[in-house]
């Protein structure tokens, strides 16, 4: 109940911010509609929509860490954190009352991905709904990355940190943009230890239902977001201990 | 009078820096307490070892026989805690904010609404229920604050610095709702405002260097000092000390 309550209060902070349906929902799908109309004029294979789809989903996903650590850092610096530890609240209430109303946005921002691009003329398979199950253990990186962030950073920091710099690796190192393998060296080897380019390819595979391609991505992106995840509660609960 | 806060040693050291040393206080059942302080004196970390925020280095609390040092969950279910800063939810209204807060005590569905019209009414919250707390002013938001702080039933409240920015009469208005309070609830206030302290305590402690200076009703700290006025009683102690 007390999980329940702190999520929803939670959810709704995010929803009723117009900036965050602005960036979050209308910024991915602006680029989608753009790079869709490229791709129409000057056919580009990395633009073709079962290709493009995935990788601006992903990138959609990285606006899932700005909510997130957002919404921590302004609780912390506003105090409303603290007043909250006053009460009989435990840790896992507030860690999983973080992550999980943040899940069904991330998952709602993907369908809509989806449906906007089934509208501009992805074929309608069941691969689409095992592609939006799979953003789930995507968007936990994100979000865990959110927690992170958020448990040890002010609130303009976040804005840098996460408003810029994530949204950009997760943009340039993705390979949903241009293609990886076209700049190669050193640029490239980062992108595969990063990540980004995983949770596109893994995407891509789901959607194209080619499971045998899975591997080794999905080793990659539920690693990451093991690590983000666990890494982000240490810090909260350091953090809350710091209090 | 019955004893409602017993703090015995109660010690806060960081690193080199004693902000809180040996302090010893007795605090009583329905009282309204007050310390006071210059910045830096202590209050703040008092305040926040009493309410479970921070862990003290020596020393114990018992409010209303919990421990800060081996019952923090105790302590937190009998408390109510109105920071300096305003913290409440921005987005939500005010409403949804006293609701929430229901929710994290595990009331009811009926007890949740009684609560909330309850505190609606006693701080005559009417004319911005459906306000979202960021749009409020500041004197709505103080007194959202503190109905936060009093849906637990807490036995003992601390407000800090409540009246901190606030115009003449918005302090007024919350004076009366805190003057309410007296006698149903033990308050800790602290404040910077003397004429506050002086207008609403049952009792004053005057901190200094994370020590107490001197204790005892407005009119007697007067006396001991040889003013007239609380102000000036408060700035000869401090110098003094």
């Amino acid at each position: 109940m007390k999980l329940l309550a702190f999520s929803w209060r939670n959810a709704k902070e995010i929803l009723r911010d117009p900036l965050n349906l602005a960036f979050g929902l209308g910024f991915p799908l602006i680029v989608l509609l753009l790079l869709s109309a490229i791709q129409a004029n000057i056919p580009v294979s990395l633009f073709e929509i079962d290709r493009l789809t995935p990788g601006i989903t992903i990138f959609g996903l990285s606006f899932m860490t700005l909510f997130s650590a957002t919404l921590i850092a302004k609780d912390r610096e506003s105090a409303f954190l603290q007043r909250l530890y006053t009460m009989p609240l435990r840790a896992t209430d507030f860690i999983f009352g973080y992550l999980l109303p943040i899940l069904p946005i991330a998952v709602a921002q993907s369908v809509v991905c989806y449906l906007v691009a089934l509208l501009l003329g992805l074929s309608l398979t069941v691969t689409i709904l095992y592609a939006v199950l799979f953003i789930v253990p995507i968007s936990l990186f994100f979000i865990g990355l959110g927690l992170l962030f958020g448990s040890f950073l002010q609130v303009k920091q976040v804005g840098g940190i996460c408003g810029a710099l994530i949204t950009n690796l997760t943009a340039w190192l993705s390979g949903t943009w241009f293609d990886l393998e076209l700049v190669g060296g050193v640029f490239k080897k980062i992108a595969d230890l990063l990540p980004f380019v995983h949770a596109v390819e893994l995407e891509r595979a789901v959607l194209a239902g080619n499971w045998a391609a899975l591997v080794p991505h999905i080793y990659w992106v539920v690693g990451y977001a093991a690590v983000s995840v666990l890494v982000a509660v240490l810090l909260f609960l350091r953090q809350m201990k710091r209090q | 009078m019955k004893e409602a806060i017993r703090i015995t040693g109660l010690t806060k050291r960081y690193r080199d820096v004693v902000a809180v040393d040996r302090l010893e206080l007795s605090i009583g059942e329905g009282e309204l307490f007050s310390l006071l302080g210059v910045n830096g004196a202590g209050k703040t970390t008092t305040i926040k070892m009493l309410s479970c925020l921070t862990e003290p280095t020596e020393g114990d609390a018992v409010l209303d026989g919990h421990s800060i040092v081996t019952d923090a969950i105790g302590v937190k279910r009998i408390i109510g805690v109105s920071p300096q800063e305003t913290a409440v939810a921005p987005n939500l209204s005010v409403r949804e904010n006293l609701e929430l807060i229901c929710g994290f005590y595990g009331f009811g569905k009926e007890k949740r609404k009684a609560k909330t019209q309850e505190l609606i009414e006693e701080f005559s919250l009417q004319e911005v229920l459906d306000k979202r707390a960021s749009k409020l002013s500041g004197g709505y938001q103080r007194r959202l604050s503190i109905a936060i702080a009093l849906i637990g039933e807490p036995k003992i409240l601390f407000l800090d610095e409540p009246t901190l920015g606030l115009d003449v009469i918005a302090r007024s208005e919350l004076w009366d709702v805190v003057r309410s309070l007296k006698g149903k609830t033990t308050i800790i206030l602290t404040t910077h405002y003397m004429e506050e302290a002086e207008a609403l305590s049952d009792r004053i402690g005057i901190m200094k260097g994370g020590r107490l200076l001197a204790l005892g009703t407005a009119r007697s700290l007067k006396e001991q000092a040889g003013k007239e006025r609380f102000e000036d009683a408060f700035v000869a102690i401090v110098k003094e000390g």
